[in-house]
């Protein structure tokens, strides 16, 4: 019963999502009040009606209804409760209902806390984001019904995948969803803006939070994927340039342009051209990532079992919406009035170079995503693009980005002063090349590579501080905005100190122990106590123990495990960490080599925290910036003014 | 209006990839040289650079061909099915080292074990191109004329191992 409620709920939203395209958009086309006002109930409805859905396929993944054909697929009696609701989104069907119920959580904030914008133009905003609604609402229950029935039902599930059987599957997916269709809301607010003509400071002003806020969970959500990664795989990397890693990052960089062009559009006016481009082609990258996990065009270790109708469904949808919304940019965006100009050394020349470097950087990245694809269509043979592309491609573009950065908060708008530029930015250099010489000192090795990318961190960390202290002596005032910005962009410099020591220093041996024997590794020694057995509550691991001591001190006792999961067979590797702020010390046991010896492979991964912490701290700067009052104040003043606001909010509570 | 429409024909271009690349399925691609020799080639062994290895040298014998590299993801995944593969000794596993470095090769062997019987050095990928490799990995199952009977584009999983590679393996060792 549960499952068929959760079904027809997904119909309802269907309809109140197409009604909702419907009416308010030609409401607002046609100026319709009665149209217009549909636009905030039938969101919220439609959130309503995909939460029960959700709620239900939760529900059955939690009861083990293995009559239903995706919880016999993806879950098992014997799955720890945790991982059966995480199960919830594990499978092709389930993450395409997460993703819905994102875009209605956002849907549902921008009906709430939209209460400063004209009505016509929160109407748009919702219509366009219904449209979306009504596209992937139709995909699931044309194609991809979440609550199928498997009858007779299977006695018992299939199990989840054991890789997804970890604490970063609960967090991972909502995090990167969140951020992903988040960007559906500045998306929205362009096409709105295209239609209605009014492309203005305004309208960027109303986008900046909304964008941030997308771009914080996208942060976040990359970040967690990228830690789960590190400790899960037993590889002991944290990016591997893999399709669906991609998928993400690249409208991760398209975001982070258009926060920065949204900035200049806001204070100056200038880019409205650039920065509606820009925000449709965020959210178009988010769709294609969809396209690209979940049609299969591209091998990933992501990859999961899949259906060409599906594919040709996403692709004609992708070709819809992101097709007309650049014909209507096409067709729309020349009447827009050129913004205020600005000389070269200036803060919008600053910001427009960052997000053209970003866009290149994106189109590299998506060009090495797609190159098998685009010389497999073209019958020139079938190639696969490893990290060395990436690498070598990426690190050019992003470097004088980051130099960009710790430049641009020093610089005027419009008009930048050279001369008060190059004393403060004395300073600047002198930090950086100090700390690029120095550093690698401490470490005993130098290289060419170690010192540029210690030079980049320095550098924006440095120009972050000489902003903040030139903000400070000038006695203005200091807005969480700014102090957002500044935090941001502190968190790439940590993130830039994290990769640069750990791809120079990192240590690692492949070892061959026997139980009680003792090895070294940067000044620890590690003892292998040997490894016993140990049933979990769905596999069988064969847990080892090292005991790690420097000085004589013990440091940590790790327990690096190897588990079979019992259903699908599947060997996994439990790396074993002892994280601190300097160092991991990152052991993992590869096979039984007899006599109760082990192959045990240990790594000491200097400063490699800094890297999520760094991503964490460009969440938290995105956080503070998108909180920044005057986005607030906007919409106190409204609430004097709609009193029934509050009402339409209380009867959907 | 012309430069504003620069975005909208660079998305069409992508959108006709993106339909043809839907038409084909970059595992399953079927492969000419399925029921012809494996082609020839004579390449020094991984392990022991100054030896050279020829397909030749497993005559009689049916065998699988596994093309990996220390810089491909997916070879990861499938690689403990190998090791458990080569521990049950059904048949010979044997590596084609594809466009890689020899000491990040034996690096990664070291650490995720080795089932290859050996590995063969293919650095700069020509016997790919005769294999028609297009990703790694890449296994191949030859049989005792040398006629390559399977191929399978991406990582193997179990499935695949046992209902498809195994039994065929089994038939053609009678």
């Amino acid at each position: 019963m549960i499952p068929e409620i959760g079904h027809f709920s997904l119909i309802v939203a269907l309809a109140l999502a197409l009604a909702l395209a419907a009416l308010s958009l030609t409401g607002a086309a046609r100026g319709i009040p009665g149209f217009v006002a549909v636009a905030r109930p039938a969101a919220q409805g439609q959130f309503v009606f995909v939460a029960i859905a959700f709620g239900c396929l939760a529900w059955s993944f939690y009861s083990n209804d293995f009559s239903v054909l995706n919880v016999a697929s993806n879950s098992n009696s014997s799955l720890p409760t945790a991982y059966r609701i995480a199960a919830t989104w594990g499978s092709h069907e389930g993450s395409l209902l997460l993703w819905v119920l994102m875009l209605s959580i956002w849907m549902l904030a921008v009906s709430v806390f939209s209460r400063s914008l004209p009505e016509d133009m929160v109407a748009r905003i919702l219509g366009v984001m219904g449209l979306i609604a009504v596209g992937f609402l139709s995909f699931m229950l044309f194609t991809s019904n979440p609550f199928e029935r498997l009858l007779p039902a299977a006695a018992d599930g299939r199990d989840l995948n054991p890789l997804l059987q970890d604490p970063g599957m609960v967090f991972h997916p909502p995090m990167l969803y969140m951020g992903y269709v988040g960007f559906s809301v500045a998306f929205a607010f362009a096409i709105a803006a295209l239609l209605d003509g009014r492309l203005d400071a305004t309208w960027a002003r109303w986008s900046r939070p909304w964008t941030t806020a997308a771009w914080v969970f996208l942060t976040i959500g990359i970040a967690l994927g990228s830690f789960w990664a590190y400790y899960e795989l037993g590889w002991g990397g944290w990016w591997f340039w893999d399709p669906v890693e991609n998928a993400s990052f690249m409208p991760w960089l398209i975001g982070t342009a258009l926060i920065h062009s949204l900035a200049v559009t806001e204070k100056r006016g200038a880019f409205k051209n650039w920065t509606v481009l820009l925000a449709i082609i965020a959210f178009s990258l988010s769709l294609l990532g969809t396209f690209l996990v979940r049609s299969g065009v591209l091998t990933s270790v992501h990859a999961f079992a899949t259906d060409p109708k599906r594919g040709i469904f996403i692709l004609c949808f992708l070709a819809v919406v992101i097709g007309g919304s650049l014909s209507l940019y096409a067709w729309r965006a020349h009447r827009v009035e050129p913004g205020g100009r600005f000389e070269l050394l200036s803060r919008e020349s600053m910001l427009l170079a960052n997000s053209v470097l970003l866009l290149v950087a994106c189109g590299a990245v998506m060009l090495g995503t797609l190159y098998p694809l685009f010389l497999d269509a073209l019958g020139l043979g079938k190639i696969s693009v490893g990290p060395p592309y990436f690498e070598s491609v990426f690190m050019p573009l992003m470097a004088p980005a980051i130099l960009l950065a710790g430049i641009g908060p020093l610089v005027a708008w419009r008009r930048g002063d050279a001369a008060q530029l190059a004393r403060q930015l004395r300073w600047v250099a002198i930090a950086a090349l100090l700390g690029a010489l120095f550093v690698p000192l401490a470490f005993g090795r130098w290289a060419a590579l170690t010192s540029t990318g210690l030079l980049l961190a320095f550098w924006i960390l440095a120009g972050t501080l000489t902003a903040l202290v030139v903000r400070i002596k000038s006695n203005a005032k200091i807005n969480s905005a700014f102090l957002g910005m500044l935090l941001a962009h502190a968190g790439v410099g940590v993130f830039v100190i994290g990769i640069t020591l750990v791809k120079s220093y990192e240590t690692e041996r492949d070892l061959r122990m026997a139980p009680g024997d003792t090895a070294t590794l940067g000044g620890y020694s590690f003892r292998f106590e040997g490894v016993h057995e140990l049933p979990g509550p769905n596999y069988a691991a064969a847990r080892g123990s090292v005991t790690v001591t420097r000085d004589g001190e013990t440091i940590a006792l790790l327990a690096p495990e190897k588990r079979i999961y019992r259903v699908q067979q599947n060997p996994m590797t439990e790396a074993a960490i002892n994280g601190g702020i300097s160092r991991d010390i990152y052991v993992s046991l590869g096979e039984a080599v007899g006599d109760g010896a082990w192959t045990v492979r240990v790594h000491i991964k200097p400063f490699i925290r800094w890297i999520w912490f760094g991503c964490l701290t460009m969440a938290f700067g995105g956080l503070l910036a998108a909180s920044d009052r005057r986005y607030r104040a906007a919409r106190r003043r409204e609430d004097a003014t709609a009193p029934d606001a509050t009402v339409v909010r209380g009867s959907t509570a | 209006m012309k430069r504003f429409l620069l975005p909208l024909a660079i998305f069409i271009l992508l959108v006709g990839f993106l339909a043809v690349g839907l038409k084909l399925d970059p595992r399953e691609v079927p492969s000419p040289l399925v029921g012809k020799p494996a082609p020839a080639f004579e390449l020094p062994i991984l392990q022991q650079p100054d030896k050279r290895f020829t397909p030749g040298d497993m005559r009689g014998k049916v065998w699988l061909l596994n093309v990996w590299a220390s810089w491909c993801v997916s070879c990861r995944e499938e690689h403990p099915m190998l090791v458990a593969l080569s521990k049950r000794g059904l048949m010979p596993i044997l590596g084609l080292n594809y466009k890689d470095k020899g000491d990040e090769a034996n690096a990664w062997l070291k650490q995720f074990g080795n089932p290859y019987d050996l590995s063969v050095v293919d650095a700069d990928g020509r016997i790919g191109i005769d294999y028609g490799v297009y990703g790694v990995p890449e296994t191949y199952l030859i049989d005792a004329e040398g006629v390559i009977r399977y191929k399978q584009i991406g990582p193997l999983t179990a499935a695949i191992l046992e209902q498809k590679i195994l039994p065929l393996a089994m038939a053609l060792k009678k």
